[in-house]
């Protein structure tokens, strides 16, 4: 396991000096002078000229290129344009917004994908069953915008029972204000956290039970299964240390494409309910020009992208010693 | 095909859509652009099927013409994204090796980004537009072509008649075109399908964010957008540019399901048991 963990820690090296470039190249797609652009045709000759020199586009690309890994490699990500601070500090600032949401996400379409799934299967054909395939087809084509402003309207608007938009404090400090006795904090962040977070998770809940369901019925047609209820194990037995583990293999892998997708939906379902994570932010960056911030932000989402699949596959590997031969 | 229930019903929910964009100058009615200020916000009458927004333009003609914008790039970007990716896969997998090697790596290079964040980027970079809302999207999409035509490669050039053909003396390219790219037609039309219904997702996310094609132009994501400042009184702005886009998407990925079971029959079975 150490050997295959040092392995993919090694491919993932690759991979994102692969991502560096690639965002690196970004700044050279923009058409005409990206010092122009970025700053406006109003701007003087002396700024863009200063923002050219800040911006390495003074060099030669291929030096360009070189201090733009080697900044990047010490955690060196420029200024932002407009908002007088350095990328790094942009993103820190807005960073654990997003993670937040898209955790908690995650775990709403765990919660509600796997139970649903499980059931759809053990009922097949039952009224369960055609409920959970409508409820996937429905929820893998709602965009995630749409079902925000729905969920807005009849939760926030109509009913009045959650706030429209905002952030309460942060989840662990209300946490640590729960636990110090004053839990309406924790309250508070939790009403904020409930519609972005809901809003985010039906596709990917949607996507889930669609897998659990197709996974399960697969799983139970096993001998393993078979024979375990041919010698008269317990039915729930059966079903949770024979079927469902084995079921839930493919479901772990594909919670790291998941994160990705919901990563990209975190950009919209900020922008509806004006949370303050890393989506709001590249959307103000690109409405801006502020090409830095917006490099920098690309550059984390795919970062974190990796990171979750590199432990995505960790975990599958430690659950499925066979995934280890694959690298 | 009525054991197809997919295919049918999302058959002509896509067949639906497309005759709205195809015929949009003459069922609309009204202009998209014209405004109406004595008829602002009227909400559904007998003159307005859907109502009218703030400046009174008619919301209908608006989805009509939405439709043309949204299905025209959604099938102009899959057909951009299953052509690069057919390519690349067929490539990599017939001729195998380096080749094979470094296409392969380029594809894990745009799949390292998650898809939304990879659209925005570019669009980012180029700018707003349609041309540049298609070539993010498509950007987006081709990998899964490329992967999926890979594979089919690598098993199809191993094939007898595969290398009876190179036996006799035929050349590369008429394999290609002749022997190995028939098998990948059918799981490519499925994936274009569905990369159809992603592709219109794509195109109102970005829209809706303000960095698609841009107003006037009545686009659906837009039009949803800006009825969010309405929403307290005049929610229907939103919810019906928002029925369009899901009933676009649910149509394709109905028909690319039904698709898939009916050119495949035994994974259908597999996969509804």
């Amino acid at each position: 396991m150490l050997r295959y963990t040092l392995k993919r820690l090694l491919l993932l090296v690759p991979l994102l000096l692969g991502v560096v470039v690639v965002v690196f190249a970004l700044m050279r797609l923009v058409p005409g002078d990206p010092a122009v652009v970025f700053l406006g045709q109003d701007a003087t000759p002396e700024a863009v000229a200063q923002l050219r020199k800040s911006l390495d586009l003074d060099k030669p690309w291929p030096v360009q290129l070189g201090r733009y890994i080697a900044n990047v490699a010490r955690g060196d990500l420029g200024d932002s344009i407009f908002r007088g601070e350095s990328v790094m500090a942009a993103i820190a600032s807005r960073l654990p917004a997003t993670v937040e949401v898209a955790v908690a996400a995650l775990l709403i379409a765990v919660l509600v994908g796997l139970p649903l799934g499980v059931l759809a299967a053990l009922r097949r054909g039952s009224p369960i069953d055609v409920g959970s395939m409508v409820f996937a087809q429905l929820g893998v084509s709602m965009p995630v915008f749409w079902l925000g402003i729905l969920l807005m309207f009849w939760f926030a608007v109509e009913l009045n029972w959650l706030p429209a938009v905002g952030r309460g404090e942060s989840l662990h400090h209300a946490l640590f204000a729960a636990l110090g006795g004053r839990p309406g904090v924790l309250g508070e962040s939790l009403r904020h956290l409930a519609l972005p977070a809901f809003a985010l998770a039906l596709n990917s809940a949607a996507v889930m039970s669609r897998l659990v369901r197709t996974s399960m019925l697969d799983v139970l047609q096993v001998e393993y299964v078979r024979a375990a209820r041919g010698k008269g194990v317990a039915n729930r037995r059966v079903i949770v240390t024979h079927a469902l583990r084995n079921a839930l293999l493919p479901v772990v892998n594909v919670i790291g494409l998941r994160f990705g997708a919901l990563l990209g939906g975190a950009v919209l379902t900020e922008s509806i309910f004006g949370w303050p994570g890393l989506g709001q932010l590249v959307v103000t960056a690109i409405s801006q020009r502020d090409f830095p911030l917006v490099q920098g932000i690309v550059l984390v989402f795919a970062l974190m992208f990796a990171l979750v699949n590199l432990a995505v596959d960790l975990v599958t590997a430690a659950l499925d010693p066979r995934m280890r031969l694959e690298v | 095909m009525t054991r197809h229930p997919s295919l049918v019903i999302g058959g002509l929910l896509v067949a639906a859509m497309v005759l709205l964009a195809v015929l949009a100058p003459w069922i609309a009615v009204y202009d998209p652009e014209q405004m109406d200020m004595a008829n602002r916000l009227s909400g559904p009458t007998a003159a307005h099927w859907l109502g009218t927004d703030n400046f009174g333009r008619d919301l209908w003609a608006r989805m009509a013409f939405g439709a043309r914008i949204s299905v025209a790039i959604g099938f102009l970007s899959v057909a951009a994204a299953a052509l690069v990716g057919t390519v690349v896969g067929l490539l990599a997998g017939y001729y195998r090796g380096w080749l094979d090697n470094t296409l392969m790596r380029i594809v894990d290079l745009f799949l390292g980004f998650p898809p939304i964040v990879l659209a925005l980027a570019l669009v980012a970079a180029l700018g707003p537009g349609a041309l540049n809302v298609g070539v993010a999207v498509a950007a987006v999409l081709w990998t899964q072509f490329a992967r999926v035509v890979r594979s089919i490669a690598l098993v199809e050039s191993e094939r007898e008649y595969v290398v009876a053909s190179r036996a006799v003396g035929a050349s590369h390219g008429r394999i290609l075109v002749r022997q190995v790219l028939p098998s990948t037609i059918g799981p490519v039309l499925v994936l274009a399908t569905l990369g159809v219904g992603t592709a219109v997702v794509a195109e109102s996310g970005l829209s809706f964010l303000g960095f698609g094609v841009q107003p006037p132009t009545p686009t659906w994501g837009w039009t949803l957008a800006y009825g969010m400042r309405f929403l307290r009184a005049h929610a229907w702005l939103s919810t019906v540019p928002g029925l369009f886009i899901m009933v676009t998407v649910l149509g394709f990925n109905l028909f690319g399901d039904g698709l898939r079971d009916w050119l495949d029959p035994r994974g259908a079975v597999s996969s509804k048991q």
